[in-house]
């Protein structure tokens, strides 16, 4: 689905990807990880052509995104960018959601049922009528979601999409990439936020400088301290809580709360 | 937005970076002068090609590329509408007044500091809120030009395509950048205003200054020469008549 083969990209004298090698295949769910500066930006430009590859290859759906333009590619591969006040620009939360069905040609009953069904499903629809700006930072996210929804790609990659949310709108999120999945999509998330990733993730990419350190099943990787540190990440927390006590005999590899109640009540006796 | 790269600030140490911000302030309104003055196509692309070395002594030609190269949208439309309208030799000058009047500003921003900018305002006389403002709009222009790069890839990946479709069509692909660009701009100057009051912005009247600018040899050096030969081209325009020397549309006849 997504084959990315030795990849390297710089920006001016800065080297921001050095060597990627990766595949996603289809109906996956994926995070991307790393510090500030890692290329976890840059790497998910290649996947739509915003970005082409200064050496090596991206084939998207087969199709190398060198010979193919970012409006060709965006059609299946969506990406949500982590500021919605970096693309709305519409008088009304629907115009704005139909912007993209209309840049690609849908005809016009198209483009209102999909509209419809964008904005139920991220429970905009009440605010259809409203200016984007008038919006709360919570609402605008979900209208950015919404505008790239609405014309249903294969391939759904977010760029830091919890930043800035509150809980209640974290587990949305994370209801909906469940729902996606379940449609068959393929989602790809660039975060910083490791309890997030332990909870809805099965696979984690993990970016250092420029290079994949790791590539694999997210408990392994966010239980692996000297990984995690390597990428400037903390691990869970529920994670560090099985680390200090492991000198009780608490197991490390654990990422999930009700892991750790079993463990800690098997430690005092109760079960 | 490319346009934009050639007012960024490069930090530097040649000559022209060290030169203080009033000579190359009067310099940069020298050439301004000048290209306004002469209607003659020939003498402002000379004039252009004057300012050229300037940005190889300055070490910032790769930089003043990229202008060039984003500004050719803008130079193609002053040709063409300057083309209907008063024909090939105003339309030649034109475009390459334009191009003089970015390169000699180009410069000017180019290689100097922002803080000199202001600096240098408030020795002109200039009020220093006036002259902050002035500095504060250069400052902002790395980070507009930074964010316009971001929704532009933010709204291709909503299948705009920028170069799609007739003139007026190209204008309009522009609004779907524009706007956001435009309401984030006010949005952040607001931000700011806060942050400045929250830091006792205007506080005590009189304020003193970190750098203090002095004119020296070579900044005089500089100033005598820019001054001779702005006045003898003018003398040349109005008393000689320099213009009829050229021959215009040189390269059509």
């Amino acid at each position: 689905m997504i084959e990315v083969h030795d990849l390297w990209y710089s920006y001016n004298e800065v080297i921001a990807l050095r060597g990627i090698s990766l595949k996603i295949e289809r109906g996956e769910i994926v995070a991307i990880m790393g510090e500030n500066g890692a290329g976890k930006t840059t790497l998910i430009k290649h996947f739509n052509g915003l970005l082409k590859p200064m050496k090596g290859y991206v084939k998207v759906f087969g199709i190398d995104t060198r010979k193919a333009t970012v409006a060709e590619l965006s059609r299946r591969v969506g990406l949500v960018f982590q500021n919605p006040d970096h693309q709305l620009f519409a008088e009304t939360v629907e115009e704005e959601v139909a912007f993209a069905l209309k840049n690609f040609g849908y005809p016009e009953n198209v483009i209102k049922k999909r509209v419809e069904w964008a904005l139920k499903l991220l429970d905009l629809y009440d605010l259809k009528d409203q200016s984007p700006y008038a919006l709360s930072g919570g609402e605008r996210k979900r209208v950015a979601i919404a505008s790239i929804l609405s014309y249903d790609p294969d391939i759904i990659v977010f760029d830091e999409p919890t930043v800035g949310q509150d809980y209640a709108q974290k587990e949305r999120l994370a209801q909906l990439i469940k729902l996606l999945w379940s449609r068959g999509k393929t989602i790809i998330v660039v975060t910083h936020d490791v309890e997030f990733v332990a909870e809805n993730f099965p696979r984690v990419i993990l970016m250092s400088r420029g290079k994949i350190i790791a590539d694999d099943n997210t408990r392994r990787v966010l239980t692996n301290l000297s990984l995690i540190k390597k990428a400037k990440l903390n691990p869970p927390q529920i994670t560090q809580i099985a680390f200090e006590l492991s000198d009780l005999g608490v197991p490390k590899d654990i990422m999930w709360i009700h892991e750790a109640r079993d463990a800690i009540l098997r430690l005092v006796g109760k079960i | 937005m490319r346009i934009l790269e050639g007012f960024e600030f490069k930090r530097g140490n040649t000559i022209i970076h060290k030169l203080d911000p009033r000579v190359k302030m009067f310099y940069s309104i020298s050439i301004f002068i000048l290209s306004m003055i002469f209607w003659n196509s020939i003498i402002l692309l000379l004039l252009f090609v004057s300012i050229l070395p300037l940005f190889y002594i300055a070490k910032v030609s790769q930089k003043f590329i990229r202008t060039l190269q984003g500004s050719i949208f803008l130079i193609i439309l002053i040709f063409v509408i300057n083309y209907f309208t008063l024909g090939i030799e105003r339309a030649l000058a034109m475009s390459f007044r334009f191009l003089t009047i970015i390169a000699c500003f180009s410069i000017l921003f180019l290689t100097t500091y922002p803080e000199d900018f202001s600096e240098a305002l408030v020795k002109l006389k200039v009020p220093y809120e006036f002259a902050l403002t002035f500095t504060m709009a250069i400052r902002f222009v790395p980070s507009l030009a930074r964010e316009a790069r971001i929704i532009i890839d933010a709204q291709r990946s909503r299948g705009l395509e920028l170069d799609k479709g007739n003139f007026i069509k190209k204008l309009k692909n522009y609004i779907p950048i524009l706007v956001p660009l435009i309401v984030n701009a006010i949005r952040k100057s607001i931000k700011v205003a806060e942050a400045m009051e929250s830091r006792a912005f205007g506080a005590s009247p009189k304020r003193t200054s970190l750098i203090e600018l002095r004119l020296t040899l070579k900044d005089y050096l500089f100033l005598i020469i820019n001054l001779i030969v702005t006045l003898l081209l003018i003398y040349a325009k109005y008393y000689l008549n320099i213009e009829s020397y050229f021959p215009l549309l040189i390269f059509f006849s």
